[in-house]
């Protein structure tokens, strides 16, 4: 007998150790993370693209000249190990680091970003993210097909290792525009070699052709099914990287992937259902994250259109809107009320100033009353749009009613399916319409240069050649201190003007395995890969 | 029937280039367009040169004629939404995906329908009629989207036998087979049990069992052939539509069919997928009612004259 026990002994002993040994060791377990992605991306060339969920998928394959901190995202060296500023802020100089390597081993050169930057502006590549670019020198009139000659733009590879770039003028966000997709580089052999060069419909991107020179390369992509991404062997940050493959599961129907989450298959989620929010907070808060993310959920009003012309009927509209309410009531308040329209702390910016959208029906009541429509007589018939959703339509409901409620007019609610009700948008064809902006940089520009009289997307009619000057005057405002003083002016006179009415700050919400580690919040929800990886359970 | 068959394949020639036409011109007259997007192209020059790498600067009558000159030579040209993939490659990725989830789908249906009517059939207006006619009627009440998600509560989160979603093993195939199957069972055994309740009032059945025919060949022999003309009937569209993908099934088991980028392509105004989605499925249908008509006339000597 004994014998029998001192071997069942030993083997329980080397289990056990083996067990325990496994806990202490991370890399033990498969190092592998499941994301939801929410949409399948419309393709991987990031000078292309204009998503969300592509950027998820590009910042693992393509590293750009800065990369982003995993806390705060301030940029951090990326391919550039440093580099300057000239004293009046127009020239930048980066100085590549040597062992930076695409993913097929060839050197990452100064020329690659010139002639990177020289596809996304040419305009027969029709690339909708190129004024991205435009804060360069000739950029913008080399794009719109003014300039012929590149050799004008800004961009200069000095040497191999040394990157010249020359802006219009001062542009303190500058670093963190860096950090978009629309400034990596692209490998140009490997665009020439499976298309035209300035042409869409490109095959570079697909598995097997994509030379990239992130912390990953691009391993299996399955429309509809999975993107796979592997740890890349020519990276020159390798040692940083823990993760050995990242799955992307682009699942669109949110039941879907909260269903998936709670089957285990994926680690992190895109989003998470309305209804699942209150129940995750009871059971499993660990699981639910709520960051705050850079994006307003607004209204834009027509203000071409009567009555909406007058800035009282607009204000009035904007007043009678029990924010809180909404945020309450139909988010469980996972989202912020939004006063005004560029999220708190956005590039160190708040805006203080006076002009605020508190609820305040009485004054509603009052401003409609002077534009003469007291109580709402004799208010126009007008619609509200928005596009096709059951999340936008609840929205649009609870609004509308606050509107019958303390203004007494009427308005109707009509949907439009995403590309019909884009393009009535866009064409000015509604009185109220539904919007929401992400902002493309950690910074106050993104929201505020939208109201520009030729803003990109304006489309509320709203021009003002004195809030145009000073959004220019921003840009050159000699100190950050300043330049937020300016925005501060600006942002009265867009809430005083009331082209949009701001309704929510929008937030990142969705769910984690507490397993997953170095996945911070970021305003971006941006989480830079090559420091996360898997914890084994508690 | 060597005839039959050419006749019919010529006739589906003109049913497609009309299917063709149509869905040009309706996509084209449709609101917004492949290049309408959230960030649009402001700038004219640049909208300009994309829709001339498109041909879509060129008058309407001279892309359709381009269209169908590429459609002659099969090609389906490149997706508009999916950039740097072609319809085509989209469409061999994903149709074997549905097809297969069809296969599954039908031998459920096939299996469940069949027995379930019979039963009924063959003892009508009892417990073995009403048990498995009220299942069939909640089946047909049910729809998918409910079906799917209820089961995969029970199977994959309760009970953790299978995925909740995927199309990678074995076990993915099972729930939406189930799920789609089940709604078609359902017609199948009704139909099954409409089909034989009347063919076994016949007078030639009376005749088999007069002859002394074993209850079991009288059914199986004498009966179905007949008593299943209607599910034969009702198969061939179904086994097409079945194919093409179901767009509400592969959504909630995320399965990377057809049947989804059929739907989706529309909403994204990718002109190129939806005429060759739209094409491959009007293909599926005229092939499969051709293919039912053959069995229909095997099954039913009275059709063969004609």
């Amino acid at each position: 007998m004994y014998p029998r026990f001192f071997w069942l002994a030993l083997v329980c002993l080397a289990l056990g150790c083996s067990k325990s040994s496994s806990d202490k060791n991370s890399d033990s377990i498969p190092q592998i993370l499941h994301l939801g992605n929410g949409a399948e991306p419309e393709g991987l060339d990031p000078q292309l693209v204009t998503g969300v969920p592509e950027h998820n998928i590009i910042s693992a394959l393509i590293e750009g000249l800065v990369t982003e901190d995993k806390k705060d995202l301030h940029p951090v060296p990326g391919v550039a190990e440093r580099w300057e500023n000239s004293e009046d802020g127009l020239v930048w100089t980066f100085h590549l680091r040597a062992e930076a390597k695409w993913s097929n081993g060839a050197t990452v050169t100064a020329n690659d970003f010139v002639e990177s930057y020289r596809r996304m502006l040419t305009p027969t590549l029709g690339s909708q993210y190129a004024y991205m670019l435009h804060v360069v020198k000739n950029a913008e009139e080399y794009n719109l097909g003014k300039l012929k000659d590149f050799s004008q733009v800004g961009f200069e590879a000095v040497n191999e290792r040394q990157l010249k770039i020359t802006l219009k003028g001062p542009t303190p966000y500058f670093l963190s525009l860096l950090n978009h997709y629309s400034w990596f580089p692209v490998h140009i052999p490997s665009v020439n070699e499976h298309g035209e060069f300035d042409k869409q419909g490109n095959r570079w991107t697909l598995p097997g052709n994509f030379v990239g020179n992130g912390p990953f390369v691009l391993d299996k992509w399955e429309i509809n099914k999975i993107i796979v991404v592997k740890k890349s062997p020519t990276y020159w940050d390798r040692k940083t990287v823990r993760l050995e493959e990242i799955h992307f599961h682009p699942i669109s129907d949110v039941e879907v992937e909260e269903r998936t989450f709670r089957a285990g298959q994926i680690h992190v989620s895109n989003t998470i259902p309305l209804n699942k929010i209150e129940v995750y907070r009871k059971k499993e808060p660990e699981k639910l994250r709520i960051d705050t993310y850079l994006g307003t959920y607004f209204y834009r009003l027509n203000t071409k259109r009567k009555p909406m012309n007058d800035k009282r009927v607009r204000q009035a509209l904007a007043l009678a809107v029990d924010r809180e309410s909404i945020v309450r009531n139909v988010h469980h308040r996972t989202v912020k009320v939004a006063t005004h329209f560029t999220p708190p702390g956005t590039g160190g910016y708040t805006y203080e100033g006076k002009m605020r959208l508190e609820y305040n029906p009485e004054r509603a009541r009052q401003l409609l009353a002077e534009a003469g429509f007291p109580g709402g007589k004799g208010f126009p018939k007008m619609s509200l749009l928005y596009n096709s959703s059951e999340a936008h339509r609840r929205m649009a409901e609870v609004i509308q009613q606050m509107w019958k409620q303390n203004l007494g007019i009427d308005i109707e609610l009509a949907n439009e399916e995403w590309k019909v009700y884009l393009k009535s948008a866009q064409e000015m064809e509604y009185d109220i319409c539904r919007a929401g902006w992400i902002g493309d940089y950690p910074d106050a520009n993104t929201f505020l240069d939208m109201w520009l009289t030729d803003g990109g997307n304006n489309y509320t009619g709203f021009a003002s050649p004195e809030y145009d000057q000073l959004i220019a005057d921003a840009a050159r405002a000699p100190s950050a201190k300043e330049r937020r003083a300016i925005f501060q002016k600006a942002e009265e006179m867009l809430l005083d003007e009331m082209p949009v009415l701001p309704i929510y700050f929008y937030t990142a919400r969705y769910l984690i395995d507490p397993r997953v580690r170095e996945w911070h919040p970021t305003i971006l929800n941006h989480h830079p890969y090559k420091h996360v990886y898997l914890a084994p359970a508690d | 029937m060597l005839k039959l068959i050419v006749l019919r394949l010529l006739k589906a020639i003109p049913v497609l280039l009309v299917v063709a036409t149509l869905t040009f011109f309706m996509l084209r007259f449709t609101k917004g367009g492949p290049f309408d997007r959230e960030k649009p192209i402001k700038d004219e020059e640049i909208r300009k040169q994309l829709l001339a790498h498109y041909g879509m600067d060129k008058p309407l009558g001279r892309q359709y004629l381009d269209f169908l000159g590429n459609l002659m030579q099969g090609d389906l040209g490149p997706s508009f939404k999916h950039q740097g993939w072609r319809v085509d490659e989209i469409i061999r990725t994903s149709f074997p995906r549905s097809a297969e989830l069809a296969l599954w789908a039908l031998a459920v249906a096939m299996a469940l329908g069949l027995t379930a009517g019979l039963i009924a059939a063959l003892k009508p207006n009892s417990v073995l009629d009403y048990f498995p006619m009220s299942l069939a009627m909640i089946g047909i009440c049910v729809p998918t989207f409910v079906m799917g998600p209820l089961l995969i509560l029970a199977f994959s989160l309760e009970l953790e036998w299978f995925n909740a979603s995927g199309w990678e093993t074995m076990g993915d195939r099972i729930l939406p087979a189930l799920t789609l199957g089940g709604a078609y069972a359902a017609y199948i055994a009704r139909l099954t049990r409409g089909g034989m309740l009347e063919v076994m009032s016949q007078d030639y059945i009376r005749t088999a069992h007069a002859k002394g025919a074993s209850p079991i060949r009288v059914v199986l022999k004498h009966g179905l052939r007949g008593g299943l003309l209607p599910v034969v009937a009702f198969l061939g569209p179904a086994a097409a539509g079945l194919l093409a993908g179901s767009f509400v099934v592969e959504t909630i088991f995320q399965i990377p069919g057809l049947g989804k980028h059929f739907v989706e392509a529309a909403f994204n105004r990718d002109y190129t997928m939806v005429t060759g989605t739209v094409l491959f499925f009007a293909t599926l249908i005229i092939l499969f009612n051709l293919i039912v008509d053959v069995i229909q006339i095997w099954l039913n000597p009275r059709l063969r004259a004609s």
